[in-house]
């Protein structure tokens, strides 16, 4: 007794910082009052502005948090339903600023510039949303698995509630799969790689569960149809509130969002492999084979996803209760930072190869690498 | 007796007694009973009790 008594009461100094990944999703209508109170067309693109100027910067000044929690804390910090609700809170955040926007578009005569920064704008919000989807769908409490459904329906990406637990997760850091950029690969060779093969893997894990309940493949209990169905439900009832004008919209915000999705999936894992097993198994997923971010500010803004290398080793766990390991690959930004280099190949590989090259010290053989280069380093091709 | 398969409800790894998990020191024909407590999931990391019985097909 006199122990527990002594022993220091261990803080989550972060706890109350998780509330801002919530109003984070409101940076467009904020946008909007300042276009209002400015007259300054310019701040129709203040998402963009915001993540991708102020927030590496903010990334770089305040800089990274190694800490963590200690395995002590973790049960309590788990079970605390505080953490849930600040997740919950950012999807009705999302959708106001979907519908925001909406009538923002079908009502304001807006320039084709104006428009174009207002739907890229609350794209990044719907594309931030996945993330919040992300935490959630890794959930098994039913309500948490439709709010994950419905945090993505704007973006169109229903099918990531099934592929990312079921395909992803199980094929991480492999050939296999489609999510997993490899070493050479640049983030366009990657996206249409990315975004058909997600598509076709989650229908083929569909496909194969409703075999197994002795269900047709197209019924409603199938999770691609169901999380699918919701897209077009909403974009009818945007388009039939604010007419047809939205649509270009709703289109835009949707392919910005999943893509900014996908960016972010690219530089998770570039060119780290796990070794294939005699059995013909992968080894178990490591926290080497995530890259990693402890850079406190955009940690917040995304609920912890940037440590990355622990939730793949351990998947169940909360975003609270994620740790910094010594031995995974860092990288030297945030995701916003990483994301502007990632848009840039020449770039992302004079930094990240180098990389991936150290972390293998640098034998490429061990690494996730692009058929193209795999044949000139004479890589086997299940190494 | 016959073996008895349990899925993960997490990704759909499918635990075999028959087959057991021989990559983590689990040898074949190893009842779920017997599977340690602090085995998880190899695909996904998931917990035993994340693990439900199916039908033997």
């Amino acid at each position: 007794m006199s122990a527990v008594m002594t022993a220091p009461r261990w803080r989550d100094r972060k706890r109350y910082l998780w509330l801002l990944g919530a109003p984070v999703m409101l940076i467009p209508i904020m946008g909007g009052l300042l276009v209002e109170a400015t007259g300054w067309s310019l701040f129709w693109w203040f998402m963009p502005l915001v993540v991708y100027i102020v927030v590496p910067i903010a990334d770089a000044l305040v800089g990274e948090d190694r800490n963590n929690p200690p395995e002590s804390a973790v049960a309590d910090l788990e079970k605390d339903r505080y953490y849930r609700w600040a997740v919950y809170s950012a999807v009705p955040m999302e959708y106001a600023t979907l519908i925001w926007g909406a009538w923002v578009a079908g009502t304001a005569s807006l320039a084709w510039w104006e428009y174009l920064g207002l739907a890229i704008s609350v794209g990044m919000v719907t594309g931030i949303s996945i993330a919040v989807a992300h935490e959630l769908g890794h959930k098994t409490d039913p309500f948490e698995q439709w709010l994950s459904k419905i945090a993505l329906a704007p973006t169109g990406y229903g099918h990531f509630y099934t592929e990312h637990n079921r395909g992803h997760h199980v094929r991480v850091a492999t050939p296999e799969d489609p999510a997993s950029s490899r070493y050479g690969e640049s983030f366009y060779a990657f996206l249409p790689r990315t975004i058909a093969g997600a598509m076709r893997s989650a229908w083929k894990i569909e496909k194969a569960r409703m075999q197994r309940r002795g269900l047709p493949t197209w019924h409603w209990r199938n999770d691609a149809i169901n999380a699918w169905a919701m897209t077009p439900i909403l974009f009818g009832a945007l388009i039939v509130a604010f007419g047809w004008i939205v649509l270009p919209y709703l289109l835009i915000q949707a392919v910005y969002g999943f893509s900014l999705l996908e960016v972010v999936n690219y530089l998770e894992h570039y060119g780290l492999c796990r070794k294939k097993l005699p059995s013909g198994r992968y080894e178990r997923c490591q926290p080497t084979h995530s890259w990693n971010s402890n850079h406190v500010f955009s940690n917040v803004l995304l609920y912890g996803l940037e440590r990355h290398s622990d939730h793949h080793a351990n998947p169940l766990r909360g975003y609270e209760a994620l740790r910094h390991f010594e031995d995974s690959p860092q990288l030297p930004n945030g995701y916003a930072g990483m994301i502007l280099l990632a848009y840039c190949p020449p770039l992302w590989f004079a930094v990240m190869n180098r990389k991936v090259r150290a972390h293998y010290g640098g034998d490429l053989t061990k690494a996730n690498v692009v058929p193209r280069l795999r044949n000139k380093l004479a890589v086997p091709a299940t190494a | 007796m016959q073996y008895k398969k349990w899925r993960c409800l997490i990704c759909d790894y499918e635990y075999d007694e028959a087959v057991g998990a021989p990559d983590d020191g689990i040898p074949a024909g190893t009842r779920w009973d017997d599977v340690p407590d602090d085995w998880t999931c190899p695909d996904c990391g998931a917990s035993k009790d994340d693990f439900q019985m199916v039908e033997v097909d």
